[in-house]
């Protein structure tokens, strides 16, 4: 626990854990088309969705979005006005919460303020048995699993926030649940603290087993901890998928917009035809000037363009010896390559290298009079016509002052810079006033950093890199 | 000095409306009764220097207290009126309780006003509110009037002037006192750690007893003291509604003050009952100090 792996997620036995993807897989949690209201208000609408066993589910939306709602009626202490969820195949819309086997850490964590660590982790199990030696095992297991041993006989006030937590969780696993439910359980601990917890989360998630179901409003943590996440938007759930589809591919502007940053880029489709794939034949003049060629149809005199660059040794010599007496060495080409575009394409140096490399199909999306289309291979052609809207992660958006060989080139200025320490993000205002995020690692110390406010710079990302989403 | 001022007006009021006071009673207490007034004796006439303080406090003996002790009335009235109280204690608590919380258990847009309809009885006087339960319990009462004309019973029930008398005013009067504190207590519980008990196999009257009751021992302990220290010595209750046999301290008080004019008498039976309500009062202040610790 010490030393959190990072995402442990598949089980040992299995190499992936993908129930969702198993026909077979019976799932513990099933809602039946479940209708919530409160009155006039549809807090929940229609909904539908099976969890699995040994799953780690995060429902995620913005407040009032109906997920901790959902977690009321896992929990029995809501019932659904229409529909049915079943718990391994049982309908338990009727079952109190008390005869379930579902347990819940409450947000507030809601710890007995009368009884001790102890007697709180014993609480349930005392419910069910009398049989004190079995409860003082069970509850001793649970203070070593979340190392609350020393603890045991202090009172919650006596203890730290995040101890409390834990004190919340080993409560809620004592019974051993089939399902655990957690609402915002870290939403009271502190970043640094809040991102130990979910290891430990995950963990302790590993070691028993249990299902867990967790509501949080923080994408990150759901991002995190999570081995699928429901996107939930007014009562109804958006996208339920692994964090890497909802981040890579989300299903709708809504998702795109919700998961961390996005740059989104609305305009109109075009198909590319199967042979078309130089796109570039339409593109060329409208570029800004002083630039020769839209990346596709100028690819190999690239390289050629720049001042020689000094090689390994070189570079050595120059940094140990001469940058005290010449100063720092200028080698602007290399500190601006975006580095998506560099891994995405070919090693810069072969020739031949051209607008071929566009993969084929796809759509162009003619964004804004006068500008080039942008290249988007995912795009479906059938979408041809149509208002699209490319979603683009700032991450694979680069940013260089020299038109950069890539599939999508736009020209702009820079606006404003946030520097966030490991990265930066520039925000780049284009000629018709569209802003783009672009995010760089911060390799170099600062005092490299050579594009600044006001800035003339390009930003440019691979034909791959964005999503094409309709609204 | 700022500090000291500030902690010096608590000290000063205590000292002028209760060390005073006491001291005066006290100092009645060790006199012997004389015909005269005021109608004890010795006075201390501090203008005869030395000589006169020590002559008046050569005076002073433990008589009246030894004379406590001699007359089984006495003890039998301390007695009486420590059940009487704590009798009465218990059923406020048992009445108010339920009240406090279903207060606590209203939403909130009610609690306000509910607040206001428990308070409200303060508004008229304490005297006349007792009286109209003379009216009430009467006889010709309004509550036998009622009883008969339901057929409930054929002779009129004789309530006034009994212990039972007694015991409906005193809960009437003080049920306010119980009501409040546990209502603070119960309002300020989290309602989530009943839904954790309930999460964890509690029924709903098993979460009751292991986490809200356990949870308002503060305010109970509280208004049970609130109740109880006063209906010790309460007088106008028992003299207005009590009868001849219903003893209680506060009315033994009363006649050895204005109907035998015995000063001394009744200033050693005050300082005795102060001794005895010393003790809850300072188990009340312990508890509310673990209380306050518990809470930080």
């Amino acid at each position: 626990m010490a030393q959190p792996s990072p995402k442990p997620k598949p089980s040992p036995e299995t190499a992936v854990f993908e129930p969702w993807n198993d026909p077979e897989a019976k799932p513990l949690i099933e809602f039946r088309n479940v209708t919530k209201r409160f009155g006039e208000f549809t807090a929940i609408d229609d909904l539908s969705l099976r969890i699995y066993e040994r799953e780690f589910f995060a429902l995620l939306g913005p407040s009032g979005c109906g997920k901790t709602t959902m977690m009321r009626m896992l929990a029995g202490f809501e019932a659904p006005t229409e529909g049915h969820i079943l718990l391994g195949g049982q309908a338990i819309d009727t079952v109190p919460p008390n005869k379930r086997a579902v347990n819940m850490m409450f947000q507030s964590y809601a710890l007995f303020p009368h009884l001790t660590v102890f007697d709180n982790i014993a609480f349930g199990l005392r419910r069910e048995s009398r049989d004190d030696e079995k409860i003082e095992a069970r509850v001793e297991e649970m203070l070593r699993l979340t190392r609350l041993s020393k603890f045991a006989s202090r009172k919650p006030h006596q203890i730290s926030g995040g101890q409390r937590q834990r004190v919340a969780l080993a409560r809620s696993l004592a019974k051993a649940p089939k399902l655990l439910l957690l609402d915002e359980p870290l939403g009271a601990l502190d970043k640094k603290l809040r991102e130990e917890t979910q290891f430990e989360l995950m963990d302790i998630q590993e070691k028993t087993g249990t299902t867990f179901v967790i509501v949080t409003h923080d994408q990150e943590e759901a991002m995190t901890v999570a081995s699928r996440v429901a996107v939930m938007d007014e009562g109804r759930i958006v996208q339920v998928a692994t964090p890497e589809v909802i981040y890579e591919a989300p299903n709708s502007v809504y998702v795109a917009d919700f998961i961390g940053d996005v740059n989104l880029i609305r305009g109109t489709a075009k198909a590319r035809g199967e042979g078309t794939a130089p796109a570039a034949n339409e593109a060329p003049q409208e570029e800004a000037p002083g630039t020769t060629a839209p990346p596709a149809s100028a690819p190999a005199p690239a390289t050629g363009r720049h001042d020689p660059q000094p090689n390994a040794m070189g570079r050595w010599l120059h940094d140990r010896l001469l940058s005290p007496v010449i100063g720092p060495r200028r080698d602007q080409p290399k500190a601006l390559p975006a580095p998506e575009a560099a891994a995405e394409l070919p090693p810069p140096a072969p020739a031949p290298e051209s607008a071929t490399d566009i993969p084929e199909g796809g759509i162009e999306i003619h964004w804004s009079e006068g500008a080039a289309p942008i290249v988007a291979s995912s795009g479906d052609p059938a979408l041809d016509g149509q208002q699209v809207v490319l979603s683009l992660r700032p991450e694979k958006v680069s940013i260089a002052k020299e038109k950069p060989q890539a599939h999508n080139a736009l020209p702009g200025r820079v606006i404003d810079i946030a520097y966030l320490g490991n990265i930066s993000t520039y925000h780049v205002e284009l000629p018709d006033g569209t802003m783009i995020k672009a995010q760089m690692a911060n390799t170099r110390r600062i005092a490299r950093r050579d594009i600044t406010w006001e800035d003339e710079v390009w930003v440019s990302f691979t034909a791959t890199a964005g999503v094409v989403l309709t609204e | 000095m700022r500090r000291l001022i500030i902690v010096a007006v608590p000290y000063l009021w205590l000292l002028a409306l209760f060390l005073i006071p006491f001291l005066i009673v006290l100092k009645i207490s060790l006199s012997d009764i004389a015909l005269a007034r005021p109608p004890y004796m010795p006075q201390l006439d501090l203008s005869g220097g030395w000589q006169a303080i020590r002559d008046f406090v050569s005076q002073l003996d433990f008589e009246n207290f030894v004379f406590l002790t001699t007359d089984d009335l006495y003890w039998k009235a301390y007695l009486s009126s420590l059940r009487i109280a704590a009798v009465a204690t218990f059923i406020t608590l048992l009445v108010g309780y339920p009240i406090a919380y279903a207060m606590a258990r209203a939403t909130p847009e009610w609690r306000p006003t509910l607040l206001m309809l428990v308070i409200l009885p303060f508004w008229t006087s304490f005297l006349i509110r007792v009286y109209s339960w003379m009216g009430i319990l009467g006889n010709e009462g309004v509550l036998n009037q009622v009883l008969l004309w339901a057929g409930l019973i054929t002779e009129p029930l004789q309530i006034l002037n009994t212990t039972t008398a007694v015991y409906i005013g005193i809960v009437y009067t003080y049920l306010p006192f119980m009501i409040l504190p546990i209502y603070s207590t119960l309002e300020r519980m989290d309602e989530s750690l009943l839904e954790a008990a309930e999460d964890l196999g509690c029924s709903r009257l098993s979460a009751f007893w292991l986490v809200t009751f356990p949870l308002s021992r503060n305010g109970i302990v509280a208004g049970c003291f609130l109740v109880f220290i006063p209906a010790i010595g309460e007088f106008v209750i028992p003299s207005l509604l009590g009868g001849s046999q219903t003893l209680m301290i506060g009315k033994v008080l009363w006649e050895e003050f204005f109907n035998n004019r015995d000063w001394p008498v009744a200033s050693a039976v005050a300082v005795v009952l102060l001794l005895i309500l010393i003790i809850p009062i300072v188990l009340f202040q312990r508890t509310e100090e673990k209380a306050r610790e518990a809470e930080r």
